[in-house]
């Protein structure tokens, strides 16, 4: 079978799953109306957020005070215990059917995609379009340079070793977090839903990285957007989760703006929005790395690096990932960790060839890059919510990806944003397990010593902890390590850079040793009803936990450092495979001068060390002495005020843009309303009734003075007439003798 | 004694026609202008049947063109008479210079 032919087929099968469950899901899996009034939070996560609102009046951030007594519905615990003897499928075998439908058409999909992969590998040049059809077919209209040019978009696939990367992670890791939803979804009401809305992810998802063309691109970076808005209002009943959903959404937005906008300005500039034509151009030599000034070329670069800000939460628009945690959590492991916020990261990298031409860009995207990553790890630090933790650590590993896109190390972010996928949809799965095994706690104050109750769990974490720490042999380390060295010696990259990316490093391993510290080992300081029901996940959910701890350890071995001599080219499969699809002249010019072994090895040696020193000293805080850090909480009151409160970027947010610039702008376009609108308005209509009024004088006096004028004469006309007709019989007979004597006169005179 | 010859008839015919006419447009009641229009047509026959007469016995076709008169002539008077019934109970009259209907 021919997979490569057949590529379009790949997004086809979610596609197909999602229209499924969304036009006949509900009937699959009717929803019993009683439970959904008696138990609205019938999700373990939900319905301790649930209580919340209604025992403190929520606040977005769930690190506030803990009334733990009564933090529970108690009748459902029982439930839910009960259920879990029963095994996780509800008695409804039509739900059967949806656990079967949705995780098998994504897994035809993976299937597939290795397929294809595996053809693509086998071709000298490892390019492969598929075009479907010409989907948006032809304005004409002119570039910036005079040339006629149309407006087409294909429906068309590309598959290059770096969609290729993608779409393996998309399916694969969305595989097993679907059979994972299985499980932790068992219990809940709206199934066919969730599954559907996932499904529709993972086709918009492929959509994306399978496009052949920027807009084709954006149809897919739209749609999974949406997903994302749909899923984290998931429990829309709750106002925070709508809230979240809304502010995902609109900040989203700002970012597509920007990159509609680069788009645009790139159609206009080159004529042409497919990739292999733009790549094509950009590296003939026809444009000059903009290394002087700033040109068009670094704006469109801009333009899109804004619009990747939004999608892959990167400051100043990260604000809506931290929030995202609202929904569902294998959404946040899906969607908001391993896939869907990669996708800036993917359109930087498939944009490599623009990039490379625009070294000012480069580097505010290595600056934001950097930045991202320490404000972000910084406020994991304090952070208490387990969900919480892992949100800024996403944000912060985006951020180290686009240090490495900014000091044009595309293949390190291409192959962090691989390994990432694996350990971070393992961290945020782990967490769903123990939020499930805590019945929808996620405060990890009121967690401890949950090692020997949950041990598939703890260890599967333990290997994700590990590995995003950063400590040699697994898959965090290879491409961290990677990300420093570049940032290090690549001709864009800087010790500051470097230095920020070690500091963000041993935050890293610090805030993952305190989750697991504070989650795993110490003292119980869980609350008696919630411990009596701890109990480890099925094995829908042990058993992708497991798959993925194995790919934690095992995903950074296709990219072992260079130093590594003892191991050979095949060891470094991840560069050469991605190498076709980033080089080019621009980027052979800048290409690393020899550095001396040995700083390569004090580097790596320092980034171990930190991540070691980070980790004893999670363990030092949190296990041996769990009183140092209160008492240093209490010494840096500011400090840690600010960093609990994630710096208050949301409050000045929302003075600035929510309250500033909407209700601000709001009074502004009120007066102008009023104003200018308003009396615009009013001045047509009094135009408008003037020229009525003319119209009706015209109307009046002379269209109907003519008529009446043409009645009158024609009545004048027939009054002498009118006055022979008297109406009396006899008169007329008279009329008839007189005129029969005329003509009888007539007739005799003659 | 002179025989009566076709110019008697004619004349009498004459004299019926002329007091008819000055019935018909003199007089106000209705049923005397049915009366005069009556003379009128008798008038007519009496001139049909004279030249008939006059033209001699094979020649009758004046005889029955009276005879057709006469059916019309009560016809006439019978369509006369309803009309007139049918005013009267309306317009409470039999004056013909009171109906002045068939004005503008």
């Amino acid at each position: 079978m021919n997979f490569l032919d057949q590529i379009w087929l790949i997004p086809l099968f979610p596609l197909l799953g999602a229209a499924l469950m969304l036009l006949f899901g509900k009937k699959l899996d009717p929803q019993p109306q009683s439970d959904v009034a008696a138990a609205p939070g019938v999700e373990p996560i939900d319905e301790h957020g649930h209580d919340h609102d209604q025992g403190h009046g929520h606040s977005h951030d769930h690190g506030h005070s803990h009334d733990h007594d009564h933090g529970h519905s108690h009748a459902h615990d029982h439930d839910h215990g009960h259920d879990h003897g029963h095994g996780h499928h509800h008695h409804s075998p039509w739900k059967f059917l949806v656990s079967l439908i949705c995780p098998g058409m994504v897994l035809l999909s993976f299937i597939f995609s290795a397929g294809a992969v595996w053809q693509l590998s086998q071709l000298p040049v490892r390019v492969h379009q598929v075009i479907q059809f010409t989907w948006l077919a032809g304005l004409p209209f002119h570039m910036a340079n005079g040339q006629l040019a149309t407006f087409t978009a294909d429906w068309g696939f590309l598959l290059d070793p770096l969609s290729s990367v993608m779409i393996l992670v998309v399916t694969g890791i969305g595989f097993l977090i679907h059979v994972y939803s299985i499980g932790y979804m068992a219990h809940d009401n709206g199934y066919y839903r969730f599954f559907g809305y996932l499904n529709l992810f993972v086709f918009f998802m492929l959509m994306l990285v399978l496009a052949n063309n920027y807009i084709l691109l954006f149809v897919g970076w739209e749609g999974v957007g949406l997903c994302s808005y749909l899923l984290i209002g998931f429990y829309f009943h709750k106002k925070s989760a709508g809230d979240a959903g809304k502010k995902a959404f609109i900040v989203n937005r700002v970012g597509d703006a920007g990159f509609v906008l680069g788009m645009l300005l790139m159609l206009s500039l080159l004529g042409t929005v497919r990739f292999t034509d733009v790549n094509a151009v950009l590296r003939s030599g026809h444009y000059a790395p903009e290394v002087a000034g700033f040109g068009v070329l670094s704006a469109i670069s801009l333009l899109m690096f804004f619009g990747a800000t939004g999608k892959s939460a990167q400051v100043p628009l990260y604000v809506w990932l931290p929030d995202a945690m609202e929904g569902p959590t294998p959404v946040s492991a899906l969607i908001h960790a391993a896939t869907m916020v990669t996708a800036g990261v993917y359109m930087v990298a498939r944009s490599a060839a623009l990039f490379q031409l625009t070294p000012h860009t480069s580097s505010v995207v290595a600056a934001v890059g950097a930045f991202t990553a320490i404000l972000a790890a910084s406020i994991a630090l304090v952070q208490n919510d387990i969900k919480r933790v892992l949100a800024y650590s996403t944000v912060s590993q985006l951020g180290y990806m686009f240090l490495a896109l900014g000091v044009g190390a595309y293949w390190v972010a291409i192959f962090h944003l691989f390994t990432h996928a694996f350990f971070k949809a393992l961290l945020f799965l782990g967490s769903g397990s123990v939020i499930h095994a805590m019945s929808g706690e996620q405060d990890m104050r009121y967690m401890g010593a949950l090692k020997n109750k949950i041990p598939v769990t703890h260890w599967t974490m333990f290997v994700g902890s590990v590995a995003i720490a950063g400590i040699p042999g697994l898959a965090g380390f290879f491409s961290k390590d990677e990300i420093l060295w570049q940032a290090y010696s690549s001709p864009q990259g800087s010790q500051l850079l470097w230095f920020i990316g070690l500091a963000t490093a041993a935050m890293t391993a610090f805030y993952m040793w305190r989750l697991m510290n504070l989650t795993f080992y110490g003292k119980s300081r869980v609350s008696k009803e919630v411990e009596s029901h701890i109990h480890e996940s099925p094995v829908s959910m042990t058993g992708p936990l497991t798959v993925l701890a194995l790919g934690s350890v095992l995903a950074g071995w296709l990219g072992v450092p260079k130093l590594w001599t003892f191991f050979g080219e095949n060891w470094r499969s991840f560069e050469s495979w991605l190498a076709p699809a980033f080089s080019s002249a621009a980027a052979e010019a800048a290409k690393e001068g020899a550095h001396d072994a040995s700083t390569e090895w004090i580097l790596m040696g320092l980034s171990v060390a930190i991540a070691i020193i980070g980790i004893t000293v999670a363990r030092y805080f949190y296990h041996h002495k769990p009183e140092i850090p209160h008492e240093l909480e209490g010494k840096l009151k500011p400090l840690h005020g600010l960093l609990y409160n994630k710096w208050y970027v949301d409050e000045i947010y929302d003075f600035l843009f929510v309250n500033g610039l909407c209700k601000g702008g709001g009074l502004l376009l009120g007066s102008f309303d009023r104003n200018v609108v308003d009396g615009g308005v009013n001045g047509a209509g009094w135009v408008t009734r003037f020229t009525a009024r003319v119209s009706m004088w015209w109307d009046t006096w002379i269209i109907d003075g003519a008529v009446r004028f043409g009645s009158f004469f024609v009545k004048m006309l027939s009054y002498p007439v009118c006055i022979l007709q008297t109406g009396r019989v006899q008169a007329y007979a008279f009329f008839i003798l007189v005129g029969a004597m005329a003509f009888l006169g007539y007739y005799v005179a003659r | 004694m002179h025989p009566v010859t076709t110019v008697h008839y004619l004349v009498l015919s004459a004299a019926l026609l002329l007091i008819g006419t000055v019935g018909v447009l003199t007089r106000r009641n209705i049923v005397i202008i049915l009366m005069s229009i009556e003379l009128i047509l008798n008038a007519v026959n009496i001139n049909l049947v004279a030249f008939s007469h006059a033209l001699g016995p094979d020649h009758v076709q004046g005889q029955v063109f009276a005879i057709f008169v006469i059916t019309d002539a009560v016809a006439e008077a019978a369509v006369g008479l309803g009309i007139l019934i049918a005013l009267f109970r309306n317009k409470e009259t039999v004056l013909a210079d009171e109906i002045d209907l068939l004005k503008w």
